[in-house]
């Protein structure tokens, strides 16, 4: 790995190949993971593995624009929120159907994706970071206002819910099969659009923005549309968290949350979908670890950070690729 | 993530019963008791959560063995974040199994978890957050409160001003649902005027602007509702300020979780209360003297409310024999509150909230250097909450 | 009115002093190194807790202002050395992953070492009570003991910066990083000097504060984003714009949440005009933000973005 210091990793396209057979082992581990529930007799793993599932849909989200296209959304987080929220303000109205909730969530999303990201695209670097944080924020401050939802304090959803007037989500298991089959269906979705002139397109702009506007691809157009795809797949994440937490709140969207998914997608190593998944997973898994090893978790997770971005440049990815490239 | 400490009693055998009601959950079937507190233990209010386990604490320790069953007591902290405490509630529930889930600190966080703990038939006790929803309408079988209904100290200051004659008073709460609560139940028993009515944004550390503003209207008291560091951080600018002639009533403001940190800014300034550590009854001084020995600090209401709790628990649960699995009878148990409570008075309403005196309370230094409230005068009598007439309970 | 007008307006100017103190080394760091530090706002929290500690030891809070300074350096130069000097070839996002995992680390080991209850500070006797403004106004000596020692270091920093040779440095390193290293600085101390002594500002605002509010583990995250805020605003690596952006910032934040409902209600009825206030209070200063931005991509200073 000679590119090992480079600020921000190569293409993609040439490594696809082995980092789908790392998603598909990441898949194949959260399809037999409730039986490991099921053997340790702690049924309450496959809620933790939900949550797990649900944030790694928005990291590789995130990962779309952050990686691919050099955006560094530090708002993400309103659209979980619009997507829980869409859950409690539909089922308040008696609308307790999946898969309109989930095109309630999208719809807003991209809207708010739309205004906001079109503003925010007139900067860069770090402006379109605060500016972006900046949106996130403003979202937030309206949901604590919406007093006809909890404001500040939130808001309990009463059940989950439903598929095609089945309550069938009120299962544990259920729930945790079909948020996997929605991050895997999301990742044959972003890996396809990654893939895509579209995509090469974006990774272009991120390059070079310039070149690829003089030879006809204006870089705000396709910033833009990859902006919105990414916020509406993030509300799709937030529609399953609001049913894995049966409870809303604007602490959903705040800007820690944010700042977690960068996290989680860094962590994983940016620009390759699987690491956003696979850095999603290890964050909240090596929380619940820690958590129940010690009381100051935050201390060791700290220093875990720390020391994976001073020896591993490119976070697990990276990490997995070296100890790989060692063996072969 | 969760902080859990556990403490084991000595065990003691006990019937596994007979009878299985639908609601029973997992828990009620093996021979420990199994308790849940979740409280407010890290960031600015650390120090009611701490209180609150403190008390509880206590009173597992001078009993020993609750109910006369092994005890195990698993405390995890909500770090204050509703979603949190939801998802932790229902860990309790399911994965530790408890019998009984003690706590929370916050009404906001009392919403995020009355849900998950209460549909299981696990019982929850509120030591300290009393909503208005689960005091009428929402009030369930399986949910007791051994604080007040969060109006109910807001209530007692508002008949203090209005016994005072005052005509014009600045009203400022933070902007969440207790803090609204809290400036309507002062409404409920004030009539006179208002100065201004000001929502801080939850957290708000500097008042320096709110105070401005009252300094401007010059009003004939201010009426704040601000629990944790908010108080500290509002009482000591309001002295800075140079606001200290005017009077200062508040409900959860000035207390024994504050004061040690305002100290003499606080002195003289007023509150409502459902207790004092100086109430003169042989339970209390029994209680204040052993939190003072054990914790070198003065017990607040926190400390007293989780007390409490522990001591309900105890006295059911020795009623009904240690049988957990009677969910009906556990609950008329606990409706009974047969034990002696530190604040004198107290019994369950038909809401399973407290029916108990309220007083008015003023900061004091006490004679053993420490700071600490102190009853000035009674200003309710067995008082019924305001909500209690529209809750029907079904008999479940 | 026109009474609480100017009270708000002191209130604002406070608090503009104090974000200018923390956004100052916050710029600097950026503007100079290229260093996204989100571990600044740490700093502010440790030096109240400095404070803290030594006002309680030694009884006085000037000893304790005093003996906080070199707490303060020790700090800032540890951390470079440690972690910081390590981040300055990597990307953004790395910087950002590592500061994080620093925030994550300080919060914690202040924790372990402070306990979870917040700690108080009590006002030092020759800066205590209020004096009287006009009518029945009043400020707090204290809050003008914060403003005159922050433009204090505010007119150092200007002449510092403009009329000395590492002023210089530092100026040349805002616009053009390179350029400073080819004129043969040892970019390295230069880097170990700039990062210390943005800590110690942190450090200093974070003591300075410490009388008004408690210290708790909480202080220094919920600083952090107004702090990168007036950066973002002010432009990174202007002093100037720091500075302006700080007063910006923090008059809007004040006198908006007061005075914002008043001017509403000439528009709306007044419950509609609360709740639109108490909507809009907080969001002022992003609003104000994104607008700015808008305006200028790069800020009010910003070299072109």
């Amino acid at each position: 790995m000679t590119d090992a210091t480079a600020p921000t990793p190569r293409t993609a396209a040439p490594a696809v190949a082995p980092r789908v057979k790392v998603a598909m082992i990441l898949f194949a581990a959260f399809a037999l993971f409730p039986l490991l529930a099921f053997a340790l007799d702690d049924p309450f793993l496959i809620v933790i593995g939900t949550r797990i599932l649900a944030y790694a849909i928005a990291a590789m989200a995130l990962d779309l624009i952050l990686g691919y296209g050099a955006m560094v959304s530090f708002g993400h987080a309103a659209y979980l929120g619009f997507g829980t929220y869409a859950v409690a303000i539909l089922s308040s109205y008696g609308v307790t159907d999946i898969f309109a909730q989930t095109l309630f969530a999208v719809a807003i999303s991209a809207v708010f994706a739309f205004v906001t990201g079109a503003i925010s695209l007139r900067t860069k670097g770090v402006y379109f970071i605060m500016i972006t944080l900046a949106f996130g924020q403003m979202a937030f401050f309206f949901f604590i206002s919406l007093s006809a939802y909890g404001g500040d304090d939130g808001y309990g959803l009463s059940g989950r819910s439903t598929v095609l007037g089945s309550n069938m989500l009120e299962n544990d298991t259920t729930l945790y099969y079909a948020t996997l089959v929605a991050l895997i269906a999301l990742f044959v979705l972003c890996h396809r659009i990654v893939a895509s002139r579209f995509g090469r397109v974006l990774t272009g702009i991120r390059e070079n923005p310039t070149r690829m506007e003089s030879i006809g691809f204006p870089p705000f157009r396709y910033q833009l549309t990859a902006f919105v795809i990414s916020g509406c797949i993030t509300a799709v994440a937030g529609v399953l968290l609001a049913n894995q937490a049966q409870f809303v709140s604007p602490a959903f969207m705040s800007w820690h949350r944010s700042g977690e998914l960068i996290v989680m997608v860094v962590l994983g190593g940016i620009g390759t979908l699987s690491g956003a998944i696979g850095g999603a997973v290890a964050a909240l898994l090596l929380e619940e670890v820690l958590g129940m090893m010690t009381e100051h978790w935050r201390l060791w997770f700290g220093i875990f950070l720390v020391l994976m971005v001073l020896f591993s440049p490119r976070g697990l990815t990276g990490l997995f690729e070296q100890i790989r490239g060692r063996r072969e | 993530m969760t902080t859990k400490t556990m403490l084991l009693a000595t065990s003691l055998l006990t019937l596994p019963g007979a009878a299985l009601a639908q609601d029973v959950p997992p828990a009620a079937q093996d021979d420990v008791l199994k308790i849940g507190l979740i409280y407010t233990l890290s960031g600015p209010a650390a120090a009611l959560g701490e209180q609150a386990r403190n008390g509880f604490m206590l009173a597992a320790e001078r009993i020993g063995e609750l109910g006369g069953m092994e005890t195990e007591i698993v405390v995890i902290d909500d770090e204050q974040r509703p979603d949190k405490a939801a998802d932790d509630a229902r860990e309790l529930v399911q994965r530790e199994e408890v019998d009984f889930v003690v706590g929370p600190i916050f009404s906001n966080i009392l919403v995020a978890i009355h849900q998950p703990v209460t549909e299981t038939g696990t019982i929850l006790i509120s030591t300290n957050a009393g909503t208005s929803n689960f005091a009428g309408a929402e009030c369930n079988p399986n949910f007791f409160v051994t604080s007040y209904q969060n109006d109910q100290n807001h209530e007692v200051m508002g008949a203090y001003a209005e016994s005072e004659g005052y005509q014009n008073v600045f009203l400022m709460a933070p902007n969440y649902q207790a803090g609204r609560d809290s400036l309507a139940g002062f409404k409920n028993s004030y009539t006179g005027g208002f100065a201004g009515e000001v929502f801080t944004e939850m957290g708000q550390l500097d008042f320096s602007s709110e105070l401005a503003q009252i300094a401007a209207f010059q009003p004939d008291a201010l009426f704040t509702f601000m629990p944790g560091g908010m108080g500290v951080n509002l009482v000591k600018q309001f002295d800075q300020a140079g606001l200290s002639s005017m009077p200062f009533l508040s409900a959860f403001t000035v207390d024994e979780t504050t004061l040690p940190a305002t100290q003499d800014a606080a002195v003289g300034l007023l509150g409502g209360a459902n207790w004092a550590p100086d109430l003169e009854n042989e339970a209390n001084e029994a209680f204040v003297s052993a939190y003072i020995e054990e914790y070198g600090a003065v017990p607040g209401t926190y400390a007293m409310q989780a007390y409490d709790a522990a001591q309900l628990i105890d006295s059911a649960v020795r009623k009904v024999d240690g049988d957990l699995t009677d969910r009906d009878a556990l609950r008329a148990a606990l409706k009974e509150a047969d034990f002696d409570s530190p604040r004198g008075d107290f019994s369950f309403g038909v809401n399973n909230y407290p029916v108990q005196d309220f007083y008015l309370v003023e900061a004091v230094k006490r004679d053993d250097g420490m700071y600490g409230t102190s009853v000035r005068e009674k200003i309710f009598d067995d008082y019924v909450d305001t909500y209690a007439d529209q809750c029907q309970m079904d008999a479940s | 009115m026109a009474n609480l007008f100017v009270l708000q307006l002191l209130n604002g100017v406070q608090l503009g002093v104090l974000l200018f103190l923390i956004a100052a080394g916050l710029t600097l760091v950026f503007g100079i190194m290229d260093v996204v530090n989100l571990a600044h706002g740490v700093l502010y929290m440790v030096g109240a807790y400095f404070v803290a500690t030594f006002a309680a030891l030694t009884g006085s809070f000037w000893w304790g202002l005093l003996l906080m300074l070199p707490a303060a350096i020790a700090v800032g130069l540890i951390l470079e050395v440690v972690v910081i000097r390590r981040l300055y070839a990597r990307s953004h996002l790395d910087q950002v992953l590592a500061t994080f995992g620093l925030v994550m680390i300080a919060n914690e080991t202040v924790k372990i070492v402070w306990g979870t209850s917040p700690l108080s500070v009590p006002t030092p006797e020759l800066l205590s009570g209020s004096i009287p403004l006009m009518g029945p106004l009043r400020y707090p000596v204290y809050r003008v003991g914060i403003i005159v020692a922050g433009l204090a270091v505010a007119l150092g920093l200007f002449l510092v910066i403009n009329y000395t040779r590492i002023g210089m440095l530092l100026r040349a390193g805002a616009t053009n990083r390179a350029m400073v290293s080819a004129l043969g600085v040892d970019i390295g101390k230069l880097f170990a000097i700039v990062f210390t002594l943005g800590a110690v500002l942190a450090c200093f605002a974070g003591a300075l504060i410490a009388p008004i509010l408690s210290v708790d583990t909480g202080m220094g995250e919920s600083v952090l984003i107004l702090t990168f805020v007036v950066v973002v605003i002010g432009g990174i690596g202007s002093i100037k714009g720091a500075f302006l952006g700080a007063i910006l910032v923090a008059v809007v934040d004040t006198l908006g949440g007061v005075f914002g409902p008043i001017l509403l209600r000439e528009v709306l009825d007044p419950s509609a005009a609360n709740q639109t206030g108490r909507m809009l209070a907080p969001m002022l200063v992003y609003i104000l933000m994104a607008v700015i931005l808008f305006a200028k991509p790069a800020g009010l200073f910003g070299a072109k973005a």
